[in-house]
């Protein structure tokens, strides 16, 4: 028999049994588009925050306590202002050179109150970071000298606190001490659903001062150009160790933030689809299922084809593309579906989504391999039917 | 007529494995069906009748013995090499039809030219021509479901014959007819027997359409108990009995 002829043969029975068919498709098109979906949110997220890392700001090394590593707790910080001035010796520029301490905290303003992440930072910060100023002014060196009660808003602290006044020069209360606002962030947005822009800036000895501590998390050092910027971190790190003796120390780049990013996000990624492939495969068995009881049920058919000149291997093949129309057919919706849904996340919700076209191929391919794994046992079965007995039966 | 016969079976036996148990279906049977012939298959159910109609068409291979179809040995033939010598040799009308439903005439009447490779125009011009020659040429695109008992046969028929098969083995093809239909079914196989020269093997139950056949063949416990051929006159005269004793499970 021609092939195509196989094909119009199949499509045929597939047709004749349409409930049954689009039944048995469901299994594979919740599979497949579930697999294409899931794909290009992970893929999705991890391009929005591979953008994120890059726009911090380029040339930056982040110095922090312990090892950045998949699965490593962070540790309790033993940094502190002392330390971030020797970095600024080793740096040779101490406007390079950015801290935080951050703690959430309620902040208040007249009968309006926000709980939200107050970080206590250095003058340098929006030169380190890139950040830039919307109105008033930011923190300057002597607001940190001194600990001034002083506060850069962030825009989303700004609305909420004041929808109807100007931010910029009204008092706010930080967990029951007042403090000037003299400044509002230009807004950043959202990223995987944390808005950005829910923040408060206060000078890191204040910060200090309110939280009673001594300590600064972390570090962050804008290298003067890309090319010796691993050694930078190595004489940070150097540095460090010898104040802290017994701690460990990590300098990361962009780069290496990305790369640990980039292993989380793909392994969840590659569990998610894992667990959407779990549903493809769910789908194959319902496959092969229904082909058996096809097989069983055409039994005559089969027989009587052999009668009139069928090679075992026509109506193996038959029933064989027949499983594979069900499942490519079924692929296709799902991968439409797939798309349309990612299409949909994306616009509708905070969570990125890119569909990528190896994830379509492989859903396709791996639907169609399913309809031929699946189809195999009840084709080759129906080919090996003893046409007498098969002429025969019910 | 002395052409080569169609068919030619020496001692063949036919015995199945049931449960691991041998049940002998033919014990030894021997016949010649020439071309042209017309034979009558008779005998109780359970005879071996069934059986013997399997083994000349094709459809299955014999336990011991010589069967030879359109000058093949089929105990030599692989599955595959069977199928093609039933598509080019043997034509098949049942007593149940056996026509593929949601399937118009024509392309019930083309389905074995489908493996045999035609294309689908010709496949078409030859079923439709077939389908002519039975009296059905205004219902080529009706389904199965759509037409009478008889005129399912008749597409059946048109089924069998479109390959230009040189045996046509009819299993009961009026059992499922009433008398009347039955008769101009039988009277249209006796026609194309005579006009085509296909030999027709009709197995019956039915004495008086057996009576009809130029040669009658009986069969009795898996064995032939007699064959008019063996009389003289008839068209073939290679056909022979063997006692009732003889041969088994060979």
């Amino acid at each position: 028999m021609r092939l195509a002829e196989a094909w119009r043969v199949a499509w045929d029975a597939l047709r004749a049994n349409r409930m049954r068919s689009a039944l048995t498709m469901l299994g594979v098109v919740i599979g497949v588009a579930s697999v294409v979906l899931l794909v290009a949110i992970g893929t999705g997220t991890k391009q929005r925050v591979e953008q994120q890392v890059e726009g911090l700001g380029s040339n930056l090394l982040l110095v922090v306590p312990g090892r950045l590593d998949v699965g490593s707790a962070p540790a309790v910080s033993p940094l502190t202002l002392q330390d971030v001035d020797a970095v600024g010796r080793v740096v040779g520029d101490p406007s390079r050179v950015a801290v935080t301490v951050a703690s959430g905290a309620t902040v208040r303003a007249g009968n309006r109150e926000d709980f939200t992440t107050v970080q206590g930072v250095l003058e340098t910060t929006p030169t380190v970071f890139a950040r830039e100023l919307g109105r008033g002014r930011y923190l300057t060196g002597s607001d940190v000298d001194t600990g001034r009660r002083v506060a850069v808003l962030g825009d989303s602290v700004a609305r909420s606190l004041f929808p109807d006044r100007e931010a910029v020069g009204q008092q706010i209360n930080v967990a029951g001490v007042r403090f000037r606002v003299i400044g509002v962030f230009v807004p950043l947005g959202q990223s995987l659903g944390v808005d950005r822009d829910d923040e408060v800036h206060i000078p890191v000895t204040a910060a200090q001062r309110l939280y009673g501590t001594q300590r600064v998390d972390a570090i962050a050092v804008k290298a003067p150009d890309r090319e010796r910027i691993d050694e930078l971190g190595e004489r940070i790190v150097a540095e460090l160790n010898g104040r802290h003796p017994g701690t460990e120390f990590s300098a990361v780049t962009q780069e290496q933030i990305l790369g640990v990013l980039g292993d989380i996000l793909g392994i969840l990624t590659g569990v998610l689809a894992a667990i959407a492939g779990i549903s493809l495969l769910v789908g194959g068995v319902g496959v092969s299922n229904i082909m058996l009881v096809s097989v069983r049920e055409r039994t005559r058919e089969i027989g009587l084809r052999k009668a009139v000149g069928a090679r075992p291997r026509d109506i193996g093949v038959q029933f064989l593309l027949e499983a594979v129309l069900l499942t490519s057919v079924g692929g296709l919706t799902g991968m439409a579906l797939g798309v349309g849904g990612a299409l949909l996340v994306a616009a509708l919700s905070p969570i990125p989504a890119a569909v990528t076209w190896w994830s379509l191929a492989l859903a396709f391919g791996v639907s169609a391999a399913v309809g031929i794994v699946f189809g195999v046992v009840p084709a080759q079965r129906a080919g090996r039917l003893d046409p007498v007995v098969a002429l025969r039966a019910e | 007529m002395s052409r080569a016969p169609a068919i030619e079976a020496v001692d063949v036996s036919r015995t199945y494995q049931l449960d691991g148990v041998s049940v002998p279906a033919l014990r030894g049977v021997s016949l010649t069906v020439g071309a042209g012939d017309y034979v009558a298959l008779i005998g109780p159910s359970g005879s071996g009748k069934s059986t013997l109609m399997h083994l000349l068409g094709g459809l299955d291979r014999p336990t011991a013995g010589r069967l030879v179809i359109g000058g093949r040995e089929v105990g030599t033939l692989s599955p595959p090499e069977l199928a093609r010598l039933r598509n080019e040799t043997i034509g098949f009308v049942f007593q149940a039809f056996h026509l593929l439903p949601r399937t118009s005439a024509v392309d019930n009447v083309a389905l074995p030219l489908v493996y045999r490779g035609v294309g689908a125009r010709q496949r078409r011009e030859r079923a439709a021509a077939m389908l002519g020659r039975v009296g059905l040429g205004h219902r080529l695109h009706h389904r199965p479901n759509q037409l009478s008992g008889g005129e399912q046969q008749r597409v059946a028929i048109a089924r069998a014959l479109v390959t230009d098969p040189t045996v046509l083995l009819a299993d009961e093809p009026t059992g499922n007819l009433d008398s009347t239909t039955g008769a101009a079914v039988l009277e249209l196989l006796e026609r194309l027997n005579t006009e085509s020269g296909v030999a027709l093997v009709m197995v019956t139950h039915d004495a008086e359409v057996a009576a009809r056949a130029r040669r009658r063949i009986a069969m009795r416990d898996g064995v032939v108990v007699a064959d008019s051929a063996a009389l003289p006159g008839e068209a073939s005269v290679l056909g022979e009995a063997r006692p009732a004793d003889g041969g088994g499970g060979r």
